[in-house]
């Protein structure tokens, strides 16, 4: 059986030096291929905590993190950016698209950041991209001229840019009206379905989390739930 | 385009005002460097041009005679209790052929120009002027002095019976080119001149003293047939007089007096410009380093959350130092071509409204290619030294956090 995208040890997570405070208290997880998994949870449970130990963004304090198989407690710092660049895509709440460069070179940044440099082809590359999430046309544009579903719809193109496995979305949603929120979700859904890529989405919304293969559910640093639906 | 690369210049781009503002600021500060810089060599060129204009680079003469007491021999009691020093009588310098084959041996000295000089008083009708007489080599002598180009009348040529003065000296006598003038040594001997042409080296004491004849005539009069009173020397590096003086000391053992020892005042004073320069300069990259830092750490917190974004996206703590150190850079590149610019521009103004009568500029400012180089590697090192900083900064953060907070 290959190895899944993610898989969790006993992972914790303390905050504070002089006052510690443990957030996570022990998850252990494993995320396989193509999986569409939606992460629940009341507000200070942990989700985002949880998340930025997924994406490598942040160390646990004690437990193993492995993605796609790759070990990564023994990784300095330029291998987890490695690491994290080629197999893991993030959306935030905030679209935290880079207001200084236009919509496409947005999209080219995990291109150009996995290469070190600029090249010809990540241009194209990126309209492509955009395409399919159906804002091609504002690809020279500058991020503050779009809205905030077509914002969403480039930081998903910049998701996965690099085709990672396993895309991270931070309440992806949050931010939007009901309508745009679906929109935003059946692009995501679709990526899901024609490239196999996981997904796994923090949601406070349960119509959402419904439409999910998948609900784990996060309570005070600990998974309480992992339910599995039947695919329809 | 390396990552590095595109992203200082799209952050660059991005923070147009931010980067037009320093970068001005950075240019005035390289442009009052190198106007500074221009202004005082030019300044001290002029002067010492001014100054070497009527005095030889090293002078060499005899030795001083030693005035002796004289002693009885047997108790040491003096005999002459009050010495005087030996009389100014114009002493020949010995072997003085011998002393210029040797000095012409050395690479230091570029010209020398056997003088044969003593007091001597010109005559005309009533009028009596006390005269410097200067017997000299034409040829040898114009290579010491400009004085071919500061002939105001007449030519330079002082031979046989023709003799050269200077512009105060002619108004004094009330004389003027092809007049004769009777020269008179203190020993009592004198003949008749012609003056072949008048100069104007530009200091009023020379040209109302000097009256340069040919090294025979010179020699008659001042009674010393064969001999010169002292040589004077060109060097290549002015400002190696001093030393090239001693050299010539000790091989010749002869007295040589420099430049420099003679004009110590104007020495001190060309040094402690430079030291104020320099002083200024040291402020000036101070307060550009500052702004250039100052402007940058702003921007890195500004750019917290993008760095942590960045990062996500898998950009290296490497790539994110090399931004911020690149854009000092650029600021420092851009703003020393803008500051030379100016500078030299200023320069090329001032130099055009401080003009002499003549209209000739009082001092020539160059802004030459070392100094430009000069300042355009300060300011390039100055930029990337003040990133450094902020650079680590932006390096350092936790991108989880620099996202949360963002
Ligand atoms: N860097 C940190 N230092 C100290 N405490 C932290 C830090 N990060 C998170 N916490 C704490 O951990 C707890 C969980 O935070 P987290 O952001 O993971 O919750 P969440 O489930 O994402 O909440 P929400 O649904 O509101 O986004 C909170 O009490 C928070 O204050
Ligand atoms: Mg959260």
């Amino acid at each position: 059986m290959a190895d899944p995208v993610l898989m969790l040890d006993a992972v914790t997570k303390s905050f504070g030096t002089t006052v510690v405070t443990e957030v996570i208290k022990g998850v252990s997880l494993r995320i396989e291929r193509g999986e569409f998994t939606a992460l629940v949870g009341p507000s200070g449970s942990g989700k985002s905590t949880l998340l930025n130990i997924l994406g490598l963004l942040d160390r646990p304090t004690s437990g193993r993190v492995a993605i796609v198989g790759e070990e990564t407690t023994t990784l300095d710092d330029a291998g987890l950016t490695r690491l994290r660049g080629r197999s893991i895509g993030f959306v935030f709440q905030f679209h935290h698209l880079l207001p200084g460069l236009t919509v496409a070179e947005n999209v080219m940044m995990p291109m150009i950041a996995e290469r070190g440099r600029t090249s010809k082809e990540m241009h194209p590359r990126a309209v492509r991209l955009l395409e399919r999430v159906g804002i091609a046309a504002k690809a020279d544009a500058r991020p503050a001229e779009l809205s905030g579903g077509q914002q969403q719809r480039v930081a998903i193109a910049r998701a996965l840019a690099l085709d990672p496995p396993l895309v991270l979305a931070d309440e992806p949603t949050g931010n939007l009206d009901t309508k745009t929120a679906d929109q935003i979700f059946e692009v995501l859904r679709e990526f899901n379905r024609e490239l196999g890529v996981a997904f796994l989405i923090v949601t406070h919304d349960p119509r959402l989390a419904a439409r999910c293969d998948r609900t784990l559910t996060l309570v005070d640093g600990r998974i309480v739930s992992d339910v599995r639906i039947a695919a329809t | 385009m390396p990552i590095s690369w595109f992203l200082a210049l799209r952050f660059f781009r991005e923070g147009r005002m931010q980067s037009v503002l320093i970068v001005v600021g950075v240019s005035v500060g390289v442009a009052v460097m190198v106007f500074l810089s221009a202004l005082i060599d030019g300044l001290q060129t002029s002067l010492v041009r001014q100054t070497l204009g009527t005095q030889a680079h090293i002078v060499v003469r005899p030795p001083d005679e030693v005035a002796r007491p004289m002693l009885t021999p047997d108790d040491g009691s003096r005999v002459a209790v009050h010495v005087e020093r030996s009389a100014q009588r114009v002493r020949s310098i010995d072997g003085w052929q011998r002393a210029l084959r040797t000095l012409a041996t050395m690479p230091e000295i570029t010209d020398a120009s056997p003088t044969v000089s003593g007091p001597a008083v010109a005559l005309r009708g009533n009028a009596s002027k006390a005269v410097m007489l200067q017997g000299v080599e034409p040829d040898r002598f114009a290579r010491i002095y400009p004085i071919r180009e500061r002939m105001v009348q007449g030519t330079f040529a002082p031979v046989g019976t023709t003799c050269v003065i200077g512009r105060e000296l002619a108004q004094d006598l009330g004389v003027s080119l092809g007049d004769k003038l009777r020269l008179a040594s203190v020993g009592g001997v004198s003949d008749v001149y012609t003056i072949g042409g008048i100069f104007d080296l530009g200091n009023r004491e020379v040209n109302r003293r000097w009256v340069v004849v040919s090294t025979r005539s010179a020699q008659t009069l001042l009674d010393l047939v064969g001999g010169v009173s002292s040589i004077d020397l060109r060097v290549r590096e002015i400002f190696s007089a001093e030393a090239t003086a001693a050299a010539v000391t000790a091989r010749t053992g002869l007295v040589a007096e420099s430049w420099m020892q003679t004009n110590a005042q104007l020495l001190v004073a060309l040094r402690s410009q430079a030291s104020s320069s320099g002083m200024i300069q040291f402020f000036v990259i101070l307060a550009v380093a500052m702004g250039i830092a100052s402007v940058l750490v702003v921007s890195v917190v500004q750019k917290g959350k993008e760095i942590g974004i960045l990062r996500a996206m898998g950009t290296s703590r490497r790539s994110v130092l090399a931004v911020f150190l690149i854009q000092g850079a650029m600021v420092g590149l851009i703003g020393s071509v803008l500051g030379t610019a100016f500078g030299a521009g200023l320069g090329a103004l001032f130099a055009g409204l401080v003009r002499n009568a003549d209209g000739t500029p009082t001092f020539p400012i160059v802004v030459g290619l070392p100094l430009v180089a000069r300042s355009a590697a300060i300011a390039l090192g100055t930029g990337v030294l003040s990133a450094a900083l902020p650079a680590r900064a932006a390096s350092k953060l936790d991108p989880a956090v620099a996202i949360r907070n963002g």
